[in-house]
């Protein structure tokens, strides 16, 4: 029984780690293929049209909606104690260094990262990247490479984007709706809002792009046969690509942390 | 101009190439035929490296292709084109689309070039007027047809037609052997065609070559394999399954 458990567990960790290393090599791949290969800047535009502006909605709605809540939450606890003047610092901080990122990561992971997943996986039954191959065109260069520029140049822009909402969501809820004193608002939140917060932000969005889409890119690239096969691939890729946003953000908090420490310095 | 040696290929625990030597010249029409599931396709796909063998050799113009990486197949691709079962159409192009994406790929930037060239092919596969479809509005037999356009368009020597006229009504089938041919003529290209459709066989090919059991069990030129009193090809060629052997026997 126990060697059966042992070997179970093993079987599980061995194949994570050939999964990671798959990954691993794809990113490889496409980072050497961008050095190396041409780049199809038409297709780079119509992916950052796709990533970029048809996310516009989704990430307007969860900044500004989680900025009006966590305003909301953090003044009812500080007003107890009189300090509902620091709801600016504490919202502006926590939007910048971890809500705006993760939450915009997440967001993008299911629309952006099914899309993908779903797009080249379909491709990939219909044997359209057979097709590519052969045709001569690497399919790496011509589906991952575009989609991974798109995400390293949209990822930072929407998250900025979000921060930035979610700011003026929790001044609008904070100043018009709770009657904090805005003078001191802002105040309180320019004093504490360093430019290390923002770089902060747009660090963890550039990381999460690339999580992002080698994650969507690869489930595509592998999915199985049939209609159940795309299903599967698109599902696990959003499943994969969150978890390893919000796992990711732990050690890129804590090691961020090193380089930009939080605080008023 | 194509040799294939000792090829073997598994998928999981089955065998499905159990060492397939073959030989094709410049020009000719091989014609490879054999039962539904028997390693036809396979054996297409890896001839131009879409899959790897787990032994034996296939050289195209004097160059082995096995273990060559996906950059240096590139060019042995340029030299061999493939028309795949359901025409592979990218579904997210026109057919004119579709039909030019090698000539993009290429480097070609000329756009009057491209449409004569794309007008060219319209005209050889008989679908004008039908340029700014997608792939979802055509027939079976239409996708097939703007497959090959978009295979041969940069002029490969050899072109693999992989089930050329399955699922089509005869007609239709007809008018795809005619194509076949037609291009055979106008470029003069090698063509190796898997399928097990007898009456296409017999319209295109040199030789004729049957697959069975992940091995070439008869090659030899049409009339031969009619002539021939081997009861596996009369099984085959007669559409006789185990069962009315039995029954016949």
């Amino acid at each position: 029984m126990i060697t059966g458990f042992i070997t179970a567990v093993g079987g599980r960790v061995v194949s994570f780690a050939v999964y990671v290393g798959d990954v691993v090599m794809l990113a490889v791949e496409t980072i050497s293929s961008v050095f190396a290969h041409k780049i199809r800047w038409r297709l780079f535009l119509q992916q950052i049209v796709d990533i970029g502006l048809h996310s516009q909605l989704v990430v307007m709605i969860t900044g500004a909606f989680t900025g009006a809540v966590f305003a909301a939450q953090t003044y009812f606890q500080f007003n107890k104690l009189g300090m509902g003047s620091a709801v600016g610092a504490v919202v502006s901080v926590s939007i910048c260094r971890e809500l705006g990122p993760v939450l915009t990561a997440l967001m993008v992971t299911g629309r952006v990262g099914a899309s993908m997943s779903a797009e080249i996986g379909t491709m990939k039954v219909t044997e359209q990247i057979d097709a590519l191959r052969a045709l001569a065109v690497h399919p790496i260069d011509y589906l991952v490479v575009p989609r991974t520029l798109a995400m390293m140049v949209s990822m930072p822009l929407l998250v900025a984007e979000a921060v930035a909402i979610g700011i003026a969501a929790g001044y609008f809820v904070a100043i018009f709706l709770l009657e904090v004193n805005g003078t001191y608002y802002v105040a309180n939140m320019v004093r504490w809002t360093q430019m290390r917060d923002i770089i902060m932000a747009l660090t963890k969005a550039f990381c999460f792009a690339l999580l992002i889409v080698f994650i969507s890119c690869h489930k595509g690239l592998t999915s199985e046969e049939g209609a159940v096969g795309v299903g599967k691939a698109t599902t696990e890729a959003v499943v994969s690509a969150s978890l390893a946003v919000l796992i990711f953000n732990f050690f890129l908090t804590m090691g961020l942390n090193i380089i930009f420490p939080a605080g008023y310095q | 101009m194509i040799a294939v040696r000792g090829l073997t290929k598994g998928i999981g625990r089955q065998e499905i190439l159990r060492g397939v030597d073959l030989t094709v010249a410049k020009g000719e029409t091989l014609v490879i035929i054999g039962r539904s599931g028997g390693g036809k396709s396979v054996l297409l796909k890896h001839l131009i490296g879409l899959m790897q063998p787990d032994a034996g050799e296939i050289w195209i113009d004097g160059e082995n292709i096995i273990g060559l990486t996906e950059r240096k197949l590139a060019a042995i691709r340029l030299k061999v084109g493939i028309l795949f079962q359901g025409g592979a159409l990218f579904d997210s192009m026109t057919v004119e689309e579709n039909i030019a994406f090698p000539l993009h790929e290429a480097g070609e930037r000329d756009p009057k070039k491209i449409e004569e060239k794309v007008r060219e092919m319209l005209e050889v596969i008989e679908l004008e007027g039908e340029e700014k479809k997608m792939p979802v509005n055509l027939s079976g037999g239409m996708k097939k047809r703007v497959g090959l356009a978009r295979s041969i368009i940069r002029r490969p020597s050899c072109v693999l037609y992989d089930e050329p006229t399955s699922g089509l009504d005869p007609v239709v089938s007809d008018s795809i052997n005619r194509l076949i041919r037609r291009l055979q003529k106008r470029f003069g290209v090698t063509s190796i065609v898997v399928t097990h459709d007898m009456k296409s066989a017999f319209h295109l090919a040199d030789h004729i070559a049957y697959l069975h059991e992940g091995r070439i069990y008869f090659y030899g030129t049409a009339e031969e394999l009619e002539v021939s009193t081997d009861p596996l090809i009369q099984d085959f060629m007669l559409g006789r399954s185990d069962d009315n052997v039995a029954k016949s026997g």
